[in-house]
């Protein structure tokens, strides 16, 4: 019997089910984990995705032919049965498992072991293959608990508001700007948004994903009327001249990469807050170990040393050959 | 080290030099006097002698981490620090307990006079009692030099705003040969009278390079002009009997040019010289790399003394008769210097730098063009009537060199960068065709906006064709054209030569790997200028 899943030019792909799962070129059925463009690309036939993903995806792709699925629910294609887990790495993302002749395999497309109070939490699923993102796969990264960043986040803007100055904290907008929101205390003060964050919001509000209150910062916006704002934007928002319009305020980035000093030193922020939705060290050797799985294939980060690693662990593992490159880049503003 | 971490992270927390400097002056009016004083020496360049090499810091980080030394490695040139890699990596801290600065620099500074075993108990039990933040200081403190974002002008200002003196008077005082251990704060930045010391040096005044040309500067007559030399900048200072020979980087170097030592036989004592180190022919420099020879040699050699003799070409006085001459005007100074170093013979180890005569600027650009032939970078324009400032500062020295020399190259190496270029890639090594051979011939990290350096990041990723550790091999495609102010013989590399200050003056998108240049041209380029 061959393998339940291949690696090709295209991306994972099940040859039992003729489908690929989060391809990076255009195919005829993709099944898409979550909505982040390096997961989420345009072109594919038809795809298939868990409902509460889909909102999202619809709103970044445009027209696609998508269906949907439950978190749980199986579904045949060919002679594969396929079901969506949650992957806790953003509202709506999930882990894809194949079956195919009692053989199991997981994709966990990007996740996060510890509950983030906003997305559905990951769910060990057994298997006997187990492919892996492994973006943060060096024992280097390793977070703190999710209130002890919110407090100090939330400390930096009362200060910041204090002062009378906005706090700007970049954030990917799809994901990180969300569970931010969620974190965030708004008796501190106003919490404003960049169009790409609120657009997001936007869809997840209409979903049943409870948000606090935000305002979108337009043109006509009175920023004197809202002093001591806590602004969320992408991370390419800080230091443009969308971001000057706030005066001397104070900026922030909340991503993983923020464990390292070289990597926030380059952002040129004041702040650089840890928080990432992707699994640390130790984390993803939690996931690995819950889904018993023997079989390991690192993707998405640092594939090579993180499949090393795992060897001298005992593990049967490799590494997935990805077309490098972009994933990474965005990576980088997602993590 | 908890106050001390506590300065770290309020500087390391903002972008803003304001901030920044209010943080340390804070510092230095609070805490207490030892320890400020030792964080004076450190963010001047000031540190205990290092007592364990890099590779046993790493074979113990990665032992107390519980990981392979494989993975430490892989590490570190992520996260592109390796103070940081091993305070990243070492499990949460027992209990330990808390040493002032002070406390844990004199145990350093101790730590060379005590065995291995000891060395390496005393480190992993300072581990212990660290947290994150004071261990990536505490193994700043035992590699390398101690950069974390504060630079020598920043704490000097610091220093001043919070002891209300001026800064260019700070800035002599903190000067020279003293360390932490032989002086106290109020020795050295409070009492009134700083105390006599005949080795110290003056703040170098450092020019800027001048954007667009000379015109702007007005008036001719007002300006002086003399060559830019490819040396060692220093400050020779007769004092007393002895004298002293410092570099820009504020390092003694008296042992290295002992040639410098018969300048006492010539010159009377009480005056400081400023002027450009050069080997010299006794007419002109000698090409820059025999001066590369001297510097790596702290005695010297008879045959290198005969074969690459160093002089100073002195170019201004600060110091005469023993009064502090540098807010007289540069054509008083440089008359008086003049006429000192007038009519000395012709092996006398200090000579005047040559004025550079004109009327016009158009005139001083054609003679600029002919630098490289005197083995000059190009000129240096400098105000008659300025006074000699601290530091680098705009307005009355200007640098206007040659335009560089420079070939397009494919780029064939890369790896990852260090601090805030961590995790992308920035160091390439470059080659040249050798008929269908690719023959590297330089490196260069610098010259290319972030922006390029993300692409290109993400284009090693995608195009690599092995990987040598932390370095990648990549498909020889790109290329650039490489810019350099001069190129040398150098029988160490492949290629046989090494430019100087090689950098990437831009990507040439338009250029395909095939015509990117021969070693052939090189050569000649060598021939001509080498």
């Amino acid at each position: 019997m061959g393998d339940v899943l291949t690696f090709t030019d295209r991306g994972i792909y099940c040859p039992a089910g003729d489908f690929h799962i989060d391809p990076w070129r255009p195919v005829a059925r993709a099944l898409i984990t979550h909505g982040h463009s390096d997961h989420a690309r345009p072109g594919h036939g038809a795809y298939l995705a868990t409902d509460a993903a889909t909102p999202v995806i619809r709103h970044r792709l445009g027209e696609i032919a998508i269906d949907t699925i439950r978190f749980g629910e199986t579904r045949r294609i060919g002679s594969a049965t396929v079901s969506f887990h949650p992957a806790g790495h953003i509202p709506g993302s999930a882990q894809v498992r194949v079956e195919v002749g009692g053989e199991v395999w997981v994709v966990s497309g990007d996740y996060k072991l510890a509950p983030d109070g906003l997305c559905e939490t990951f769910e060990p699923v057994r298997c006997h293959a187990f492919i892996t993102e492994c973006t943060f796969g060096l024992p280097v990264f390793k977070w703190r608990p999710q209130r002890e960043v919110a407090a100090d986040i939330n400390r930096w803007w009362a200060a910041n508001a204090a002062e009378c100055r906005a706090s700007i904290l970049g954030a990917y907008s799809l994901g990180k700007a969300q569970r931010l929101l969620a974190l965030l205390d708004p008796a501190t003060g106003p919490i404003l948004t960049h169009g790409a964050v609120e657009n997001t919001n936007a869809v997840l509000r209409a979903q049943g994903y409870a948000l606090p209150d935000t305002t979108h910062v337009t043109p006509e916006l009175d920023l004197k009327a809202h002093p001591g704002a806590m602004v969320i934007a992408p991370p390419s928002a800080l230091g443009s001249n969308w971001a000057r319009r706030f005066g001397p305020a104070r900026t922030a980035v909340a991503s993983g990469w923020m464990r390292l000093r070289g990597v926030r030193r380059r952002r040129g922020a004041d702040r650089g807050f840890v928080l990432s939705d992707h699994a640390d060290w130790d984390e993803l050797h939690t996931a690995i170990r819950e889904t018993g799985a023997e079989r390991i294939f690192a993707t998405h980060g640092y594939t090579e040393i993180f499949a090393r690693w795992l060897v001298t662990q005992g593990f049967d593992a490799q590494v997935v050959p990805t077309e490098f490159g972009t994933a990474e880049d965005d990576a980088e503003d997602a993590a | 080290m908890k106050a001390f971490a506590e300065l770290f992270t309020a500087i390391d927390q903002s972008t803003k030099t304001t901030v920044k400097t209010a943080a340390l002056a804070e510092y230095f009016r609070t805490a207490p006097e030892p320890d400020r004083l030792w964080t004076v020496a450190l963010f001047s360049g000031r540190r205990p002698k290092r007592a364990v090499t890099t590779t046993q810091l790493r074979e113990w980080a990665a032992e107390r981490a519980g990981v392979p030394l494989w993975l430490l490695e892989e590490c570190y040139p992520i996260v592109g620090d390796l103070a940081e890699t091993i305070a990243l990596l070492l499990p949460p801290p027992g209990r330990g307990r808390d040493r002032t600065l002070t406390a844990m620099l004199e145990a350093l500074s101790d730590l060379p006079n005590r065995d291995l075993e000891a060395r390496k108990a005393f480190i992993l039990e300072a581990w212990d009692g660290l947290d994150e933040t004071e261990r990536f200081l505490f193994n700043k403190l035992i590699t390398g030099g101690f950069r974390i974002g504060v630079s020598r002008k920043l704490m000097t200002r610091a220093l001043a705003q919070a002891t209300g003196q001026d800064e260019p008077a700070m800035a002599l005082r903190l000067m020279g040969d003293w360390t932490p251990q032989g002086t106290t704060w109020d020795r050295l930045v409070a009492a009134d009278t700083p105390e006599a010391d005949d080795s110290r040096p003056y703040p170098f005044y450092l020019a800027y390079q001048i954007d667009a040309g000379p015109e702007t500067l007005g008036a001719p007559r007002d300006w002086l002009a003399e060559w830019k030399w490819d040396g060692i900048r220093g400050q020779l200072i007769l004092r007393g009997g002895s004298h002293h020979v410092w570099s820009r980087g504020e390092e003694l170097m008296t042992d290295r040019f002992p040639e410098l030592a018969r300048a006492l036989d010539f010159l009377p004592p009480g005056h400081v010289f400023d002027g450009e180190l050069v080997t010299w022919d006794g007419t002109r420099p000698l090409p820059f790399n025999t001066l590369q020879q001297r510097i790596g040699r702290k005695t010297v050699p008879k045959k290198l003394l005969r074969e690459a003799p160093v002089v100073m070409l002195a170019y201004d006085l600060l110091e005469a008769d023993g009064l502090d001459i540098r807010d007289r005007p540069l054509s008083e100074r440089r008359a008086r210097l003049d006429a000192l170093l007038e009519g000395l013979p012709a092996d006398a180890p200090v000579l005047p730098s040559p004025r550079v005569a004109f009327d016009n600027w158009q005139a001083l650009a054609e003679t600029r063009a002919t630098a490289r032939e005197r083995r000059a970078e190009g000129l240096m324009l400098k105000r008659l009537d300025a006074p000699y400032l601290a530091g680098r500062k705009k307005g009355d020295w200007w640098k206007w060199k040659l335009d560089p020399l420079s070939v397009d190259a494919v780029m064939i190496y890369a790896q990852q960068g260090h601090g805030r270029r961590a995790n992308l890639f920035t160091d390439f090594t470059f080659a040249a065709w050798d008929g269908n051979e690719l023959v590297p011939f330089t490196k260069a990290y610098s010259g290319l906006t972030d922006a390029e350096f993300n692409e290109i990041t993400s284009w090693v990723r995608r195009n690599t064709l092995q990987r040598f550790g932390p370095v990648r091999q990549v498909r020889p495609e790109l290329v650039f054209e490489i810019a350099f102010e001069g190129i040398q013989p150098s029988p160490r590399h492949k290629s046989g030569l090494a430019l100087r200050f090689p950098r990437m003056a831009r990507w040439r998108r338009d250029k395909p790997a095939q015509e990117a240049n021969t070693l052939t041209d090189l050569r000649d380029l060598l021939a001509a200028w080498g």
